[in-house]
């Protein structure tokens, strides 16, 4: 019951008020780390899929906005953290720095949408999908268990993590805030 | 895929004035389409990080409708218009001859018709570059997205291979009185079309 209220007081919190914590944006193929109270939120995920790690005992998190599936198919690689392969060690890497454990961690995932409606061979419309299963292999792989995801579909979505309750919150247009 | 590298303010010039053409041309056939005068800014060609695409259409989590087309033939690229939520509504009404107001959200209907009015642009756009060049330019099927522009953006960019390095942009406004309707145009050559597009202009490529 108190969790149920303390909850509730987390989503309003993350509508209304901005005080008290700071909100760190995390741009599109990028990562960033935050420690308690204050959120990473990254904006508009469409096919891009945000991927988060939590230590809830340490209260350590990093959020990462990956836009594409596999590094291995490109020759230039600039930023690591636009492709899953890459990005979700590095995220791993930079919240053990900031002191997470990485048997404490929890992941979430959102995004991996088809935004488009409509068929178009010229363009590549699997690619959401295609994120969200490479990001969730990776995380296998290195043994980070996944507590929540929010995948697929054709709404765009913008993802919060609360670095004090561990909570991702997900914004969409014109749709109440979820809670995973 | 994407194009790195410096171009000449000559080569800046042909791009925008070509693109004016073109744009004016649509700008024409939608104030046909709808019965109203159309402005458009000048077009501006520049050449930018995907990153920096965004700030220039809006918020990120702004709602907008977005009709996606890509071309090909001679010369090959995506095309994208972006209008704001109530500017969509507004076209919506104007064209099915509604009071303004009247449209407040978007069913299978409103999306016909904005998907209409993005063939109606793109197809007089490439008929005034076609005219003027003689490459022929063919449209494929129009994809359409209603959601915030962040995300219709990035997943456009994605999907059609524009997501690294610099892209080329040429970008306009169109507005219908006093802002009622706003709507970005987004055009994104593939590698190669510049260049063949100068060629036939008879401009050095390399400037």
């Amino acid at each position: 019951m108190q969790l149920k209220r303390a909850q509730g007081m987390m989503a309003r919190q993350s509508v209304y008020s901005t005080t008290g914590f700071a909100e760190i944006q995390v741009g599109i193929a990028e990562l960033k780390v935050a420690r308690q109270p204050d959120r990473l939120i990254t904006y508009s995920l469409g096919s891009c899929v945000g991927v988060s790690l939590y230590d809830p005992l340490m209260k350590v998190g990093g959020l990462l906005h990956i836009m594409l599936p596999d590094s291995t198919q490109f020759n230039d690689v600039n930023k690591p953290a636009k492709f899953a392969d890459l990005g979700i060690p590095l995220l791993l890497r930079e919240v053990r720095r900031r002191g997470a454990r990485k048997a404490n961690l929890q992941a979430k995932m959102v995004g991996g949408a088809q935004m488009f409606s409509g068929a178009n061979k010229r363009f590549d419309l699997d690619i959401g999908k295609r994120n969200g299963l490479m990001a969730r292999q990776v995380l296998r792989k290195m043994g980070i268990g996944i507590y929540a995801e929010e995948l697929g579909g054709n709404r765009g979505r913008t993802m919060i993590l609360d670095t004090f309750s561990g909570q991702v919150f997900i914004r969409m247009a014109g749709s109440p805030v979820k809670v995973i | 895929m994407t194009e790195d590298r410096e171009i000449s303010y000559t080569h800046m010039d042909v791009l925008q004035e070509v693109s004016n053409i073109g744009l004016g041309n649509a700008a024409t056939s939608l104030a046909e389409l709808l019965k109203k005068r159309i402005d458009i800014s000048v077009p501006r060609a520049t050449f930018l990080e995907m990153e920096e695409l965004f700030p220039l259409v809006g918020d990120l989590e702004d709602p907008v409708a977005c009709v996606n087309l890509s071309f090909d033939g001679d010369i090959a690229g995506v095309i994208m218009f972006i209008f704001t939520e109530n500017s969509a509504y507004r076209l919506i009404d104007m064209l099915l001859e509604q009071a303004v107001g009247t449209t407040e959200g978007l069913d299978a209907m409103g999306e016909s018709v904005i998907i209409e009015i993005g063939n109606v642009l793109s197809g007089s756009f490439m008929n005034a570059i076609s005219d003027m060049t003689g490459l022929t330019m063919r449209a494929t099927v129009p994809l359409f997205a209603f959601d915030m522009m962040g995300a219709i953006l990035s997943a456009s960019l994605v999907a059609s291979g524009h997501w690294d390095g610099q892209v080329l942009l040429i970008e306009t406004i169109f507005m219908q009185s006093k802002e009622q309707i706003k709507g970005h145009f987004l055009l994104l050559p593939e590698t190669g079309a510049i260049d063949r597009l100068f060629s036939v202009l008879g401009i050095p490529a390399e400037g």
